[in-house]
């Protein structure tokens, strides 16, 4: 079992070369969804090299802490952070999406590291729900991450979810809501407008903090009271950048989920090495 | 006088003794524990009992979340909404990843009665069969469904049982020997086969005796697991008996039929006559129901004729 401790300056370095890592990793797939894994990258470093408890080289360890990535269409992040940490060799983060591969289009739980099959939006805090409770059952330390998207919250299951989270008082579990204002077609508030979305999770009975998802100390310092806080799980509104860290894809919904061509590739590695 | 049971409550009794010896058995509800007699077992260990409500989808999904921290799930509603509301969940979250979740339901199919079509769940073993890695079990009586229920306790991955609401006659001994994925061959005659799943099995074997005064002499064959199907057992039949006849308290379309009707398609084609529903039911009390819509030993024996008379 590992617990990273990076600094602040060290996960900074660390965010852009896992950044240059998904853009890498969707350019060679064809295919991919790079704007909503780029917006979690802090999230994601945050968690792996400084929140959990993780065990790279025994995956199962039953007293890990657990992450769901319940938008699972940004597996890319999760497939960078994973492969860093050592689940597996960087050199798999090639063969996404292709044929054969550990690391399928949408997160599966086939991919060591991986806890959860996701696919189908909504679902990944229930699993959480379950997972939360099963550790309690078990007088488990263990904690369970779940990384939403801010358009999944459209998905009625999300609030069964929620309801079920405080009803059992699970204070052992974290939602972290990747609130980058972009969804597949276009921004949320013209798809379906969430706010006030704080006040819709604090009314669901959650200790909610909203900070910036790009800022290591908010991010760091909401899961410290997350861990303090008794009796009610909490719920972590992250502000963040869609496409962040690449000027043309930031805020971008063409890249949703679409791949770089080579020349926006070569632009956008160029960026991110600066 | 014939004895009945309610398999929905030998399962409660069932998963409560299950409960005592495995710890690791937890039990998800949706606000329908009494008619499901998942309350036994809440009653017993309410620590490992959790009410998500009327929440199916959230319900399904927590269970699989139970299920990958190393628990064995047993989540129980009643059969249309432990399959159809929240399919997207089961196939996601509990068939692809092959997670050890048992969804136990109850009020299946027609018998369900009074509560009207809404309730009636006739789809779901089409539903459910279409789901690789899930075993698919319709239990006979009381007997069969403590067998399957414990069989369904110690055998890693994903089941699918489904139960009445209604007693039901009781047609195996306590004793009885049940395996999953094994026909079970109650009767044997040569000249046609009846096969027959859940409460047509009772049916089936009164249309057989009914047959054998006429001097018409058939197979009876249990077929309580859907998925895996005993292949081998529908092809002997087959080749034995030269005709075959389902009967289930399903529609039409992609439950037992289909499954047996693929079996001897492949391997042995002879002709196949079809005892189910063709349409929505209606309200009404459970044994008129089944009279009005054609799930009798009467309806059985006539297709046996049918079957024989197509040879």
């Amino acid at each position: 079992m590992i617990t990273n401790e990076l600094s602040i300056g060290e996960m900074e370095s660390l965010s852009k070369e896992l950044r240059q890592d998904i853009l890498n990793t969707i350019f060679e797939a064809g295919s991919g969804h790079p704007g909503g894994s780029l917006s979690a990258v802090e999230i994601l470093t945050s968690l792996y090299w400084k929140e959990m408890q993780h065990d790279p080289a025994n995956p199962g360890n039953p007293d890990r802490d657990k992450f769901i990535l319940s938008k699972a269409h940004a597996c890319p992040v999760l497939y960078v952070v994973l492969a860093k940490c050592g689940y597996f060799p960087r050199e798999e983060l090639w063969t996404f999406r292709k044929i054969g591969s550990i690391l399928q289009g949408h997160a599966h739980i086939m991919t060591p590291g991986v806890e959860m099959s996701g696919g189908s939006l909504g679902q990944g805090l229930s699993f959480g729900v379950g997972s939360a409770l099963a550790a309690r059952l078990d007088s488990k330390k263990s904690r369970t991450y779940v990384l939403l998207g801010d358009g999944e919250c459209d998905e009625g299951q999300i609030w069964e979810a929620a309801m079920s989270a405080a009803h059992y008082k699970l204070d052992n579990l974290v939602a972290i809501i990747d609130r980058n204002g972009i969804q597949n077609d276009r921004l949320t508030s013209e798809v379906m407008n969430l706010e006030p979305l704080p006040d819709k999770w604090r009314s669901f009975g959650w200790n909610t903090i909203e900070i910036d998802g790009h800022k290591f100390e908010d991010i760091i310092a909401s899961l410290k009271t997350a861990r303090s806080t008794k009796d009610k799980p909490t719920a972590i509104i992250a502000t963040t950048i869609k496409g962040k860290g690449v000027s043309f894809m930031e805020n971008n919904p063409g890249f949703h989920g679409k791949s770089p061509n080579e020349e926006e590739l070569v632009k956008a590695l160029d960026e991110l090495s600066r | 006088m014939t004895t009945t049971a309610a398999t929905r409550e030998v399962y409660g009794q069932t998963l409560l003794k299950l409960g005592n010896d495995n710890r690791d058995i937890v039990v998800v509800g949706g606000d329908l524990n009494k008619s499901t007699f998942i309350h036994l077992f809440a009653q017993e260990f309410p620590d490992r009992f959790f009410d998500m409500g009327p929440a199916e989808q959230n319900m399904m999904s927590v269970s699989a979340g139970l299920a990958n921290a190393g628990k064995t799930v047993f989540a129980s509603t009643f059969a249309v909404f432990g399959s159809g509301r929240p399919y997207d969940q089961i196939r996601l979250g509990i068939s692809q990843p092959n997670l050890n979740v048992k969804i136990v339901v109850t009020h299946a199919g027609i018998m369900t009665g009074d509560d009207g079509m809404s309730a009636q769940s006739i789809e779901d073993l089409s539903l459910m069969c279409a789901l690789p890695n899930f075993t698919v079990i319709v239990p006979a009586d009381g007997p069969e469904t403590v067998k399957a229920v414990v069989a369904a306790a110690n055998t890693k991955g994903p089941f699918y049982i489904r139960l009445s609401r209604a007693a039901t006659p009781v047609i195996h001994e306590e004793n009885y020997s049940f395996e999953i994925g094994k026909a079970e061959i109650i009767r044997s005659g040569p000249q046609a086969t009846i096969i027959a799943c859940g409460i047509m099995v009772d049916a089936a074997l009164m249309a057989a005796d009914k047959l054998s005064t006429e001097g018409i002499n058939c197979s009876v064959i249990n077929m309580a697991t859907l998925q895996p199907v005993d292949k081998e057992a529908i092809i002997t039949a087959a080749k034995n008996t030269g005709a075959i006849i389902t009967a289930e308290e399903h529609l039409h379309h992609g439950g037992l039929n289909s499954i047996v009707a693929q079996v001897v398609g492949e391997n042995y084609p002879v002709p196949i006559e079809a005892v189910s529903l063709t349409r929505y039911a209606e309200s009404g009390d459970p044994k008129l129901l089944l009279e009005k819509y054609g799930l009798t030993p009467d309806s059985i024996a006539k297709a046996v004729k049918v079957a024989i008379e197509r040879k």
